[in-house]
This record gives structure tokens, sequence and C-alpha cells, in this order.
């Protein structure tokens, strides 16, 4: 009984639909439409990087004289790869250390205020929960014209202040709302017990809340870094000569860079990109996936 | 923090008064949310309402600034441009988030009904270009659609069936299109596993039930899927509209705003006018009428919905 019941869950619950239950000898030929569709998105999602992939490989005379689905002449010329490099180091550096630091500030600060909004008992908490949700509502370009002035006029412009700065102020919204709504699923009593051995808030905080948070860190750490990897407009405003432009901006100015568009050093440096992003992601996808389909149901 | 220790020492305060001394301790509030706020305030909230200060003067900060009273709205309502991205700004809005909604939803669906095993890995196949920045995609579409000096994929499908290559970024209707399958393409996958959870949350009898009565795919889909993911999709409709209205990397790295001003929404429009024309006052005055059109929609999105649930 038990069997049979457990049975049938299971089996509804990987395969809902009527389809399953008629295993009749045209059941391909009713699964066709099905699986021309799975092929067809398969295509259109895979085709494009693939072929920027490709692309990556050929030569100036194969873009312009070549056929564009045609595959390149040889896969081991990196030629393209080593004049993209020269310039795309320094801006994966400068993205790293705007990236970075921001990440860090972002987890430790959100974090504790998480822990200050949802643990601890004052007045006023309600408020300043809505205070920190009410960023959603405020489009980036409200805040762009006033820092650009402080910037400008404390002299951090031409440094990578202006985009540490910003950045932290911009993911602490989602994160600290996402901490505050993870600290309201663990029981009081565990905070309580602390204090009751002596623990200061402070130290319960250090070493019980945020290790007990790891992992919903990680997640937040993750989906913060492509939020602000990705990032072009605050990059954008806020960079005012080479030296300092992250990936995004870089890649923008890539092509203006010789004139003529180099499709192959232009190509190699959208695939550097890609593939960066792409190695994290085959390690990391079930938790992206989850962590970002949180972000947006809290958002 | 000496409270706590006086109950150790003494045993007089009860566990209720110890609690609410220490976790009440106004002290350790300040330490642990005192840097977030004042980051947070300092770094968004001051802007914001500094932004709306910005829009009574003319003016930048290497020019300088002057006084320009309500100067500024009255430019908005004579600025010829204003409207155009306007429009196109809720044009896109519109369409993206239908779109995204839309295709998603049909991903979904493929999921949930057609794909069981094997189907993480192309659910977790379509959510990579969700990751990827978006210049780097915007620059693969660019490429990908172009006309010459090379001759994009896309154009060529064209000339191999016959056709006649197009200059996609030559005309509004075609540059928009790009930009909208561009968006598409690469949220597609997001939308799919948001509204694939919704529709796992369907419970299994419902689908039984209608099934042992012999209801069509099509009839299940109309009659159970769809009323019963409703919620999900409403809240999918609100996430994009909001991301949607306020979109300028995509449209900034694909078609800078072009052909001519074609594509240029709002954001666009006052990034040009704040850092190409200088003008801060009118960039800000740009930035506000945007936020009120977001609060606005949002707004109207959660009366509707509202009204919605109540009649469901």
């Amino acid at each position: 009984m038990t069997i049979t019941s457990h049975r049938g869950k299971t089996r509804t619950a990987a395969a809902p639909g009527p389809n399953r239950r008629r295993r009749d000898p045209h059941r391909l030929l009713r699964r066709l439409p099905g699986h021309i569709c799975v092929a067809l998105l398969l295509i259109v999602v895979a085709y494009p990087l693939v072929w920027l992939f490709l692309g990556s490989f050929k030569t100036q005379d194969e873009f312009l004289n070549g056929s564009a689905t045609a595959l390149p002449e040889s896969f081991t010329n990196f030629d393209n790869y080593t004049t993209a490099w020269s310039s795309v180091a320094i801006y994966l550096r400068n993205s790293l250390l705007t990236v970075l630091p921001s990440l860090a500030l972002i987890v430790i600060l959100g974090t504790a205020a998480g822990f200050a909004l949802e643990v601890l008992v004052w007045k006023g908490r309600q408020t300043t929960l809505l205070l920190f949700l009410a960023d959603i509502m405020i489009p980036g370009q409200m805040i762009l014209l006033p820092l650009f002035t402080v910037y400008f006029q404390l002299h951090l412009t031409g440094t990578l202040w202006p985009l540490i700065i910003t950045y932290t102020a911009t993911g602490l919204s989602l994160t600290v709302f996402m901490m505050a709504t993870y600290f309201r699923a663990i029981p009081r009593g565990v905070f309580e017990a602390a204090t009751l051995d002596g623990a200061t808030i402070i130290r319960s905080f250090v070493s019980i809340g945020f290790p007990m948070m790891r992992n919903s860190v990680l997640t937040i750490a993750l989906v913060q870094f492509f939020f602000l990897w990705n990032d072009l407009l605050i990059a954008l405003t806020f960079t005012t000569d080479d030296a300092q432009r992250t990936v995004q901006v870089g890649l923008l100015n890539f092509t203006g860079q010789f004139g003529v568009v180099e499709y192959g050093p232009t190509f190699a440096a959208i695939c550097i990109n890609v593939l960066l992003i792409l190695a994290i992601y085959i390690f990391l996808n079930q938790r992206v996936m989850r962590g970002l389909a949180a972000g947006a149901v809290k958002g | 923090m000496p409270a706590a220790r006086a109950a150790a020492g003494t045993g007089t305060l009860t566990k209720g008064q110890l609690m609410h001394s220490v976790l009440g301790d106004r002290r350790s509030v300040a330490i642990l949310l005192g840097p977030a706020l004042l980051v947070y305030s300092l770094g968004r909230l001051v802007p914001m309402l500094w932004s709306l200060g910005y829009t009574f003067f003319i003016g930048s900060v290497i020019s300088g600034f002057s006084w320009a009273g309500t100067a500024n709205f009255g430019k908005l309502l004579d600025d010829p441009a204003l409207p155009t991205a306007l429009w196109f700004t809720v044009k896109y809005a519109v369409v993206i988030t239908v779109g995204q909604v839309l295709v998603g939803y049909l991903l979904a669906l493929l999921y949930v009904f057609f794909l069981r095993r094997g189907g993480a890995v192309i659910r977790t196949l379509v959510f990579f270009p969700v990751i990827l920045p978006t210049v780097a995609v915007a620059l693969l579409f660019q490429k990908f659609f172009e006309y010459a000096p090379q001759t994009g994929p896309v154009n060529a499908l064209i000339e191999a069936f016959g056709g006649t290559g197009v200059d996609w970024f030559s005309t509004p209707g075609n540059a928009f299109l790009v930009v909208a399958m561009m968006d598409i393409w690469r949220s597609m996958g997001f939308y799919a596993v948001l509204l694939y959870a919704g529709l796992l949350d369907i419970p299994d009898e419902m689908m039984e039930a209608a099934a042992m009565d012999g209801a069509s795919t099509w009839r299940l889909i109309r009659s159970i899927v769809v009323p019963l993911s409703l919620p999900v999709l409403v809240s999918s409709l609100v996430f994009s509209i909001n991301g949607t209205l306020k979109a300028f990397d995509s449209i900034y790295a694909l078609t800078g705003g072009g052909p001519g001003s074609a594509t240029t929404p709002l954001t666009l429009y006052m990034y040009q006018t704040s850092f190409a024309y200088g003008d801060y006052g009118y960039g800000s005055t740009i930035a506000l009428t945007l936020t009120v059109l977001c609060l606005l929609v949002t707004v109207f999105i959660f009366r509707a919905t509202r009204r919605d649930l109540a009649q469901g």
C-alpha cells in the first residue's frame, strides 16, 4: 500500500501530463513536435555562442572574404587571443579590483545589518527595513549626477574608489533584505541560549550568526558578483580614462581602438569574457539559478 | 553587555530582562546596522534627494551650477525629443516584458510537459545567457546580424534562401527587432526557470483528475495550468517591467540609441543629456520623469492585480 502510493507520487511528480499514460506505437510520432521544439531551442541558445567561439580563431581575411558559417582554418592559431589579452588583462584587473572588495563589503555589512534588523529587538526596525527596500523603486540614473559631483570634488575621479563605493551602496539593498529573510527562519532560541551563556550580541553574530549563514552568504555573493561584474552604467559613468576601464566598458571601446573593426581580437575578447563566466557556471550552476530566482521573487 | 555580566554574577535579572537588555542593546544595533545604513544612505538615498535639487539648476560640475527655477520643467514640456524617448521606453518595456514572460512560459510548459529526464541539463543550458555580460551579448548580436563588411550568419542564412541581406541597424523597426530578440534570448531561460518552479506547485491530483476525464493537453493547459499559475505569472510580469523600464546596458551597447534617436529610451536620453551635453539639471529632470513613470506603473500593477485576486 505504502509502496504503490509512493510510486504513484514519484511518477506523477516526474511526469505530470497525460502523455505518460498511453504507450502506443504512435508515441514516438506524437512526441516528434516536442523533439523538434527542443532541438530548435538548443540551436537558438547554443549556436550564437558556438559561432562566437569559432570566430575567435578566424583571421581578418576569413571574416571579410569567407562564409560566416564556415569553420576557422586553424584551431591552434591563438594570435587573436594574444592581441586581445594585451588590453583585456588590464580591464580584468580593474574589474577584479573593484568587484571583489565591493562584494566583501556588501556581504559583511549586509549580513550584519540583516542580523540587526531581524534578531535584535528595537523600535523602528520595520521602518528601516522598508527604507532599504525603497531602493528597488529608484532607477540607477537618479544617483549618478550627485555622486559624480561628489567624487569629482573629492578628487576621486581617476581612481577605482568611485566604483567600489557605488557598487557597495547599490548591492546593499537586496542583500540586507534577503539576509533579514534568512535570519527570520532561524529559531530565536539559538541566540537566546548564547546570551544566557554570557555571549555579547556582537560575539553571537561573529561566532554563530555569520557562520550559520555561510550557505546563504555564498549564494548572495554569487548573485551580486554577476550584477557587479556585468554592470555597465556605473562603470561607464565613473571611469574617465582607459586605465580604469572595467571589462564591460573596455570591451565596448575595444573595436574603436584599432580604427577598423578587427574581428578576430574583438571575438577573442568577448570570448574571454564569456569563458570566464562559463567557468564559474560549470561548477555553481544550480546555486546560480536558485539564487537569481530567489532574488527575483523577493525583489 | 554589562547587563549580561551583571546577570551572570548576581543572578538578579530574570531571563526576559536579560534578553531585553542584550538583544535590545542600542550600541550593538549601532555597530551592526550603522555601517550598512551609512553607506546605503550616502550612496543611494542622499544622492536621490540631491538629484531632485538639481532639477532647479542648470549646468554641470565642470561648468558650475546656476539657479534655473522651474525652467527645466518648462523645457521638459517643450522638448520634442522627450515624447519620443518616453514612447520608446513604454513600447520597449511592454514588448520585451510580454516577450520575455511569454517565451519563458512556453519554455516552462515544455519543461513540465515534455522534458522529464535530461530536463535539468537543458534548463541549465538555456539559463546560461542570463548571467552573460550584457555588453558581450550585445557585441555578439551586432556581429551576428551584421550586414557589412562582414556578412553575419543571419544575413548569410537569408541569402542562402535566395533573399537579400538586411542592414538591420539602419532602420528603426529592424533595430528594435534585433534589440527585442536579443533581450528575449538572454532572459528567457530565467523566466522559464521562475515559471517552471510555479508550475511544479500545481497539485498533481488536479492534473490527474483532468487527464482521467479525458482532457486534452491543450485543454489541460488552458483550464488548469494557466489559471493556477496566474500568481507567479503576475509576479514575473512585475519583475520584468520593473527591469525593462530601466533598461540601459543592452540598448547602449547594441544600437547606441540609433539609428538617429529611434531606439533611445529615457535612461539613455538622460545619460546623453547629462554627460554628452553637460546639462545635469535637465538630466536630473529626465531621471525624475523616469522615476515617476516607474512608480506609476508599479502602483497601477498592484491595484490591478489586487482587484484580480479579489475577483478570482
